[in-house]
């Protein structure tokens, strides 16, 4: 993985993160900000080509693959990997820390594989890392999910495992190009793709998990997962038309379900489903524009997801709570967490000026210059709904609304900082989107600030604010959880299995009786006839010996004879 | 706390800023109407304030449908889960 070229990112994340636990106090937090330095320096030294290759039972590993799109992901993951570890700088569990970094260098490993075999390996070494994440909230609620979380990647897994074998016969290589095959080995690959997409039905692990896990862990979990397996899709499935409908539902489904999530970061969570829903649109499109679009927006929605989930975690870091009907009335207490907030709210709502609104637009312009109006539709509609959730209903039952009583301080200057540096990207993006463009593979013919684009989207957003200020007193919400594809192997599952198991039970109680019945019954029958007091067990007198006697030997006679 | 006051002051000051947003608001429908369209891919993108009106009814559609999608089928009481875990 080294050669004097080459420098693998996860590599020096990996050696890194082993010196890590050896250190303490200040050392260890000095530590925790090197790593992502060192890794952007990394990332800063590569060079465009394939590096790192290895023999393996015959095949040719491909480690370190350096191209644009690549290092458009490995340059936001080591942004991301920097600011989380600042907001994390305050917690004093190491076994996160190791877990969040191994997870960082899976995640970039992903990215950099040039080959299936390696990108499987990282894959799954994703998942081992982060689940780390969840359980170490150390409850039994966290534990629970953090368990479902890893049985439904282990089967992810081993579905990508089948497709990358499959793929391989049919073939004869393992190179991460388009995956250009007809029949099974397209669909596993696509489907383990899907999963942590968190494509619905697929998506439950998410929504499910995030919500529980700990405060500063989330935000690596927001960034990481679903976003290597946009750039996976990028990579292996441009064009593909079932994913523009898919991306377009997700994108609905995943506003539908924030409105009905009293927990902040449950809500926050499905918007993740909502936000890539755009990308695995663009991924679907597949058209110059479309996939420039995806990756630019997953760059930027990594940013202000970690800001929102950082905000969110602020809230409940302080506060101990983190539902909505227990919450308000906290920016007296924690302005500059609520100012932060707003500022990822309105990047992930695409307002002009900030970071959604240079990536997405190009999406939903790339759906329009294919003449897709359902699409365009769709999308403008979750747009709306990003914006009621995320921005307006979420911050206004946090930190205005009713008053809750609460009197938090402020968040930890750690915790303020790294959302500093999020808030300031999120914007410098959105003022200078010719930096992010220029990472982009291929030159952008893109604008998004003409006057058309700027008049559709504000109109959209001021007038979907307009609506909930007008309808405020009918949006839902209050202490209920909603039911979700989860509840399938969460009661569904269980249920059915007992279900079964009480049928097999009665079956097999009624077989036994009737069994018995009959054995009982055929006793009964022969004891009548063989019994004692039995016809056949009768003593007979010697008369009628006699004439039976008489009767079987003229009856051997007569049939003797005339066989004779 | 020096932002705080600045929150507070802003939210004293919210039916002006009310108006304000208001007015604004006209303002790009306005500009939307009198323009002529950059494009017309889609039938809407001759009519003026097509995305103001269409960004209100999504918004409008979501809340209630949403509402109703939670209260008829989806929404069960926060222990629901409990037991079984």
């Amino acid at each position: 993985m080294i050669t004097s070229d080459w420098l693998h990112p996860s590599l020096v994340l990996i050696a890194g993160t082993l010196v890590l636990p050896l250190l303490k106090g200040r050392a260890m937090q000095a530590w925790m900000v090197l790593l992502p330095l060192a890794v952007l320096g990394t990332l800063w030294m590569a060079q465009p080509g394939e590096h790192g290759q290895m023999a393996f039972l015959g095949m040719e590993l491909v480690t370190g693959r350096v191209d644009e799109l690549a290092m458009v992901f490995g340059w936001v993951f080591g942004t991301v990997l920097l600011i989380g570890a600042i907001y994390a700088l305050h917690v004093n569990d190491r076994v996160q820390h190791v877990a969040a970094f191994l997870y960082g260098a899976s995640a970039l490993g992903v990215v950099f594989a040039g080959d299936l075999i390696t990108l499987y390996v990282f894959w799954e070494l994703m998942v081992i890392t982060s689940v780390w994440l969840i359980w170490r909230r150390k409850t039994e609620v966290s534990f629970n999910a953090g368990f479902r979380y890893l049985v439904i990647h282990a089967v992810g897994g081993v579905v990508l495992l089948a497709g990358i074998i499959l793929f391989q016969f049919e073939t004869g290589t393992t190179r991460f190009e388009q995956i250009d095959v007809d029949g099974p080995a397209f669909w596993l690959i696509l489907a383990a793709f899907m999963i942590n997409a968190a494509v619905p039905p697929l998506h439950a692990w998410l929504t499910d998990a995030y919500p529980e896990a700990t405060v500063t862990g989330a935000v690596f979990l927001s960034a990481l997962t679903t976003k290597t397996a946009v750039y996976t899709l990028i990579r292996g499935y441009p064009g593909t038309e079932m994913l523009v409908w898919m991306g377009a539902a997700m994108t609905l489904y995943g506003v539908t379900f924030a409105m009905l999530s009293n927990d902040i970061r449950r809500l926050l969570a499905y918007h993740i489903v909502s936000q890539v829903g755009y990308m695995v649109t663009g991924v679907g499109l597949g058209t110059a524009l479309a996939l420039s679009g995806s990756a630019s927006h997953a760059f930027t929605h990594i940013l202000y997801k970690a800001l929102l989930f950082m905000g969110a975690g602020a809230v409940i870091h302080m506060t101990g709570r983190s539902r909505l009907s227990e919450l308000g009335g906290l920016y007296r207490y924690m302005p500059w967490t609520f100012v932060l907030y707003l500022i990822g709210g309105v990047s992930i709502s695409a307002f002009p000026l900030f970071s959604g609104y240079v990536s997405k637009t190009m999406i939903v312009e790339a759906a329009a210059i294919d003449q897709r109006a359902v699409i365009w539709l769709m999308l403008v509609v979750a747009s709306a709904g990003t914006f009621l959730s995320t921005t307006l209903k979420l911050p206004y039952k946090t930190w205005l609304g009713g008053d809750s009583g609460l009197q938090p301080r402020e968040a930890p200057w750690n915790m303020l900082l790294a959302m500093g540096i999020a808030a300031a990207l999120c914007f410098l993006i959105g003022i200078f989107p010719g930096m992010l463009y220029a990472l982009l593979p291929g030159a952008v013919d893109f604008n998004a600030y003409t006057m058309s684009v700027f008049l559709k989207e504000m109109q959209v957003l001021l007038f979907t604010g307009l609506a909930f200020c007008l309808l405020l007193k009918y949006v839902g919400g209050g202490p209920k959880i909603s039911l979700d594809v989860d509840w399938l192997y969460r009661r569904g599952g269980p249920r059915l299995v007992g279900a079964v198991g009480s049928a097999i039970i009665t079956t097999d109680r009624a077989i036994r009786r009737t069994t018995l019945e009959h054995l009982a019954r055929l006793t009964a029958h022969v004891e009548k006839k063989h019994g004692r007091d039995g016809k056949l067990a009768k003593s007979w007198p010697i008369g009628s010996m006699a004439l039976w006697t008489a009767i079987v030997l003229a009856m051997l006679l007569t049939f003797g004879v005339y066989r004779g | 706390m020096k932002l705080a006051r600045l929150i507070e002051y802003l939210i004293s000051k919210r039916s002006v800023l009310a108006v304000l947003l208001l007015v604004s608001m006209a303002a790009l429908v306005l500009v939307d109407i009198i323009l002529p369209p950059a494009y017309t891919r889609f039938t809407w993108d001759a009519i003026g304030g097509f995305a103001a009106f269409f960004g209100f009814a999504a918004c409008a559609a979501l809340i209630f449908f949403s509402r109703f999608l939670g209260e008829k089928l989806l929404y069960r009481d926060e222990d629901y889960y409990d037991d079984h875990e």
